[in-house]
């Protein structure tokens, strides 16, 4: 009987001492975190860039990888819903994030508190400036999506607009777009000859709508709609379609990884954003956890890492001096940036919230367009 | 015999219990025993299948939202009329701002403007940017009693007013102060319930706006009993100055906030859909729509989910149809092989069975697409015009049965007389037609086998030919197998959706592709619902139309 207890109590002591040595050593963090993000080349970069070197600082921590991104919205709508929120740390477009904030399923944070600041002292609000869109948003990366086309199909005189895109005459032959109003409305209108800074405030009206679906009506049956990011840069290698829409990095990679003639044209590139949100009511400790990852994988060096993997932008204005040569191809990353002064010459600013407010109502209307 | 029991009384088993009773019993243990064995599949099914359907088919009328993130406005929209052309006077938009404030603290204000959203466009920000600056409504109060004295600054004197206890963990009304102090007693208490489910204390946080604005109008209306408690003094002095203090018009504020709330057309839509359940999103689902004015038929150019249904019917008709036409010829191969060999083809059979469906769909547009394998043998054939012909015939077809609107014939014949055979109602009805063969090809398969050679060849001996043998014989007996292939393929048709997306193109999409939009991207759930429910609908009405016509009984899985 008494060596029973006396086991007992030392088991019990054991337990206790280890446990206070086990929360010491990890400062009440949890050692798990569950990233979401897109899978593909995207995903790698952030493997490469930002996961990897924080495992291997932080031993005894691991990430899993839960591709699920897309649906991302409406996952976490059920996880919050079923009170079992399973992801600690959310990567989505500035769209879905708005959304997410909207739903109170993503955590509010500040940002001067949360992220470090430049090497040079500049705060992080200043430093990532106006594309934190949310207060629940954690920009990476800005990436754009844009054209690209086959240089052996376009003859002499390669497209130099995005109104090149509407001209079948000059460019015969099957065009890729996405199959949802964003973007396709905006181009419609600016190559109707609305000027950049008028395009939201046409679209408003039923008339600006009907005229940026009757410019798409141009070219309606000369369109292949795509619903993947992979169907445009399959299309154009393929020789199915002389032009389409894309995000750039994939075009980087059918370009400068995959060899084929296919070109960009960076003309009218709309800019969207990548990045974080914490999913809101998470326990302290896996908070902790993420918090501390956050930090690191959104500082000025890692961001300008992820550079050397996939030719998207990094999200500070301190990361892009530091962009260098791509890890394996080892050319130049900066001139790939969407960013880039020589591509960035004519470029359209996506309004998010102008979208928050209308695609409900456009989705409808091009939706059944489609369907007609 | 009868006549002896008839008048001895009731029969007795054995043990003496009537034998009506002892039979009963014996039946009641049999079927409660069968019901135990069942019980845990029932309760599996009724958990994970039953269970959050019937949840999600709820969600087409739930309409809890509104009402319960603006309680009072609802409340005070009750008298208010949307004919009037007006907007509603002071008292809503007083409300408004009582709720308003409520739900900005539980962020529940943009969750509600998503929703609105989905009826009139631009609540979503409305209700976004409201929000980000109610506070400065409610501080326009907070202001001028902090003015007044410094105290009104400490959370711990306005707990001191409100609570029994302002030292307690957990906040407990003081007894009177409800009735002294009613409105923002109750702001307080709802204050008090937000921060101990944040986990933090009452007593030691910032008190809302709400509670100023709620204090002062309390405090100007002099209702309830003369106020008597802790900070009497406090409490005194602001009575005697707030007929002092500048007034405020919530409708001005809100209106100056964002002019949004000048427009009828939002609070006719807020009224519209304030009651707790609506048919708002099954109008949606038939393309009509709840306006505040009533019900009327969506805008021309938003008409989708109609055609979307009869494309969906029409389509997986035609699905069913070439897989009856394609699987029958096969089954019958199959079943009337030694078996060894049919052992072996039944492998190519299933085989696809094995394969991802993604990668059977992205097969299909390789083959398919205009710089594909097909169409790069009909060039190098040199068969264009013979396709041409049959693409024409395609469109003949397809307008003659009504699955294709004449204005949409398929475009062939580009370049080279390349057809166009993916991303249109040809590409997902051929790849469909692919991918749910074998559902068509096991029933069948299973009935033939049943089928005994020997009435073929009787029927023959007796005069018949082949095809009166085949037809007469043969063919009614196969056709449980054929009921039950096309139900199973029907119904998996209807509710398919990965194939449709990646190679329906713009004509080939089904009403599958707009639910999974409004689940994974709008969020639109319950709209999702209510077009799920038509479907679900659709299908049990078919499945109630084929027992009634071919009869349940003569399918046969087997």
């Amino acid at each position: 009987m008494k060596l029973k207890s006396a086991i007992a109590a030392s088991t019990a002591l054991t337990l206790v001492v280890s446990g206070a040595a086990f929360a010491e050593s990890h400062g009440n963090m949890a050692d798990s975190m569950v990233l979401v993000s897109w899978g593909g080349a995207y995903q790698t970069s952030q493997q490469k860039a930002y996961v990897e070197p924080y495992l291997a600082a932080n031993e005894g921590v691991t990430a899993t990888w839960d591709e699920s991104s897309n649906e991302a919205v409406a996952k976490l709508r059920a996880m919050n819903e079923a009170g079992n929120v399973t992801w600690d740390l959310v990567d989505v477009v500035a769209s879905d994030a708005i959304r997410l904030c909207d739903e109170g399923l993503a955590m509010e944070y500040d940002p001067d508190e949360l992220l470090l600041d430049a090497p040079d002292g500049t705060k992080a609000s200043e430093d990532f400036g106006d594309l934190i869109v949310s207060d629940c948003y954690i920009p990476q990366i800005v990436y754009s999506t844009t054209f690209g086309y086959r240089t052996d199909m376009v003859g002499d005189t390669p497209p130099t607009t995005v109104c090149d895109v509407f001209d079948t005459e000059t460019y015969p032959g099957k065009r890729s777009l996405e199959k949802r109003p964003i973007n396709n409305m905006e181009w419609a209108l600016i190559c109707d000859g609305v000027a950049d800074e008028d395009v939201y405030d046409v679209l408003e009206t039923e008339e600006g709508q009907a005229r940026a679906f009757a410019k798409l009506d141009t070219i309606k049956d000369d369109v292949i709609w795509w619903s993947a990011g992979a169907d445009t840069p399959q299309l154009l290698a393929d020789g199915e379609v002389v032009m389409g829409s894309t995000y750039n990095g994939r075009l980087f990679s059918l370009i400068e990884e995959q060899d084929q003639p296919v070109a960009m044209l960076w003309d009218a590139q709309v800019f969207d954003l990548d990045g974080w949100i914490i999913p809101a009511g998470l326990p302290e400790d896996r908070l902790a956890r993420v918090i501390d990852f956050v930090k690191f994988a959104t500082d000025t060096q890692r961001l300008a890492d992820q550079a050397k993997y996939i030719s998207y932008g990094p999200a500070r204005k301190s990361s892009a001096p530091l962009v260098g040569q791509h890890a394996e191809l080892g050319i130049d990353m900066a001139p790939h940036m969407p960013t880039d002064p020589a591509n960035a010459k004519h470029t359209f600013l996506y309004n998010y919230e102008w979208w928050a407010d209308y695609r409900d109502d456009l989705d409808g209307k091009f939706q059944a367009w489609l369907a007609q | 015999m009868s006549e002896a029991t008839d008048t001895s009384g009731p029969v007795l088993a054995a043990d003496g219990t009537p034998l009506k009773r002892s039979l009963a019993r014996a039946l009641r243990r049999q079927k409660l025993r069968a019901l135990g064995l069942v019980a845990p599949l029932l309760l599996f099914v009724l958990v994970t299948f039953i269970a959050p359907i019937a949840d999600m088919l709820f969600r087409s009328v739930e309409n809890d939202i509104v009402a319960d993130t603006l309680p009072r406005t609802v409340v005070a929209l009750k008298d208010w009329r949307y004919d009037g052309g007006e907007i509603p006077d002071e008292p809503v938009f007083a409300a408004l701002y009582a709720d308003l404030a409520v739900a900005v603290e539980k962020k529940e204000h943009t969750r509600l403007g998503s929703r609105l959203n989905y009826e009139t466009t631009g609540t979503s920000s409305l209700f976004r940017k409201t929000g980000r600056r109610v506070d400065d409504i409610g501080e326009h109060f907070q202001d001028q009693l902090e003015g007044l004295d410094d105290a009104w600054k400490n959370p711990e004197t306005i707990a001191a007013i409100f609570a029994a206890d302002p030292t307690a963990e957990r906040y407990r009304p003081r007894d009177g102060v409800a009735a002294m102090l009613p409105r923002a007693s109750a702001a307080y208490a709802k204050f008090a319930a937000f921060t101990e489910s944040e986990g933090d204390v009452a007593a030691e946080e910032k008190p809302w706006e709400l509670i100023y604005a709620e204090l002062y109008a309390d405090l100007t209306a002099g209702q309830g009993a003369p106020y008597e408690g802790p900070e009497a003094a406090l409490v005194r002095a602001a009575v005697a100055a707030v007929p002092g203090f500048e007034p405020l018009s919530f409708k001005e504020a809100f209106i100056e906030v964002d002019d949004g709330w000048e427009s009828v057309e939002i609070w006719g839509t807020i009224k519209a859909y304030s009651p707790r359940y609506t048919p708002g999103y099954f109008l949606n689902a038939v393309d009509m729509q709840l306006t505040p004015e009533g019900i009327e038929r969506q805008d021309e150019g938003q008409r989708i989910y109609g055609l979307l249904f009869k494309r969906t019917l029409f389509m997986s008709l035609a699905i069913t149809i070439s897989c009856i036409l394609l699987a029958y010829p096969v089954a019958w191969i199959l079943a009337n092989l030694p078996m060894r060999t049919a052992n072996l083809l039944m492998i190519l059979v299933l085989l696809p069975f094995w394969t991802s469906l993604l990668v059977r769909t992205s097969a299909w547009k390789v083959l398919l697409q205009q710089q594909g394998v097909i169409n790069d043998i009909i060039v190098w054939l040199g068969l264009g015009k013979f396709m041409v012909w049959v693409e024409n015939a395609w469109n003949w077809f397809g307008t003659t049965v009504g699955f294709i609107d004449p204005a949409m014939l398929v475009d062939f014949a580009s370049n080279e007389g390349r057809l166009t055979m993916i991303n249109n109602q040809f590409g997902t009805i051929v790849a469909m037609t692919h991918i749910l063969l074998p559902f068509m090809i096991l029933p069948m398969y299973s009935v033939m086998q049943t089928i005994p050679p020997t009435y073929m060849r009787a029927a023959k001996s007796l005069g018949a030919t082949n095809w009166t043998a085949f037809w007469r014989v043969y063919f009614p007996q196969s056709v449980p197998g054929i009921g039950a292939g096309s139900i199973l393929v029907f119904i998996l048709a209807i509710g398919y959706y990965i194939t449709p997306e990646l190679v329906g193109g713009t004509t080939g999409t089904f009403i599958s592709n707009r639910i999974a939009y409004h689940i994974s991207s709008s969020l639109n759930w319950g709209l999702a619902a209510a077009l799920g429910a038509i479907l679900l609908a659709a299908v049990l009405l078919l499945y109630w139309a084929y027992d009634k016509i071919v009869g349940i009984d003569n399918v046969k899985l087997g």
